[in-house]
């Protein structure tokens, strides 16, 4: 899908060379993050003080893992979009500010990582 | 007269607290709040992969009263920014601009953020207690 107009093709990319697909991310990861965080904060609720077992069948059901996966993928892409512009706003010291954002991108690519490896092991588990 | 001497443009401080600059800065220092915290989800999500021992152990760290403490201002932090970033996405898409509507949907975002974060806590404690 191309959310662009070709004129901006035609110009070149926009002074910040890829202002939009990170804006346009943002909103995407929140659209997904809202939609679906009633329902998690719901789960966590009901489900939160349930035993073991019963919190592992279910990810035992294909649609509860497949939108747990997607939850966090959302949830960690949007945390680095904002974290981003949080540093980018507020660290003026450039040596700071590089580390802060590779640290920031380190860290939520492994969170989701991790988090992708513990739901398909619970699935498979279950 | 050097340049770092020269007027400055007002900055924030001049200006009287009003209800979009606080939301707004209250939306941003949530995000942040709930980034850090999302590695706290991540964490209760792989001691549950890890087996019940590793769980039960999690389960414990956020049954004492800081660990409550902490998964209570998530939740809050969480409605907060979930229903301020609904208003945003609506100004994405170009409505509620004007003055008076920035206001109602400010005060029906607190509100809601009060109520649902009440609500999900009588939910969750007539359960017999959070996490």
């Amino acid at each position: 899908m191309k959310y662009r107009n070709p004129l901006a093709n035609a110009h070149g990319l926009g002074p910040a060379k890829s202002g939009l697909r990170h804006w346009w991310t943002q909103r995407l990861t929140a659209v997904v993050l809202a939609l679906l965080t009633p329902f998690v904060v719901y789960c966590l609720a009901k489900y939160g003080v349930s035993d073991y077992a019963q919190i592992k069948s279910l990810f035992a059901q294909p649609l509860f893992s497949g939108l747990s996966a997607l939850y966090v993928l959302a949830l960690f892409w949007h945390a680095q979009l904002g974290l981003q512009v949080v540093v980018e706003d507020y660290v003026h010291s450039p040596g700071l500010e590089i580390a802060l954002q590779v640290a920031i991108k380190i860290v939520y690519s492994l969170a989701s990582a991790v988090a992708l490896f513990a739901i398909v092991r619970l699935a498979l588990s279950a | 007269m050097s340049a770092n001497k020269r007027p400055l443009s007002p900055h924030l401080q001049v200006y009287n607290p009003q209800i979009t600059s606080v939301m707004s800065i209250l939306h941003r220092m949530t995000g942040v709040v709930l980034a850090l915290g999302s590695l706290g989800l991540l964490w209760v999500l792989a001691s549950l992969s890890m087996g019940p021992e590793a769980f039960s152990a999690t389960k414990s760290c956020l049954d004492g009263v800081s660990g409550r403490l902490a998964v209570f201002a998530f939740s809050l932090c969480l409605m907060y920014h979930l229903f301020n970033g609904v208003r945003h996405l609506f100004w994405d898409a170009g409505k509620g601009y004007d003055p008076a509507t920035v206001t109602r949907t400010g005060l029906l975002v607190l509100a809601l953020t009060v109520l649902s974060t009440t609500g999900l806590w009588v939910l969750a404690t007539s359960n017999g207690g959070a996490l």
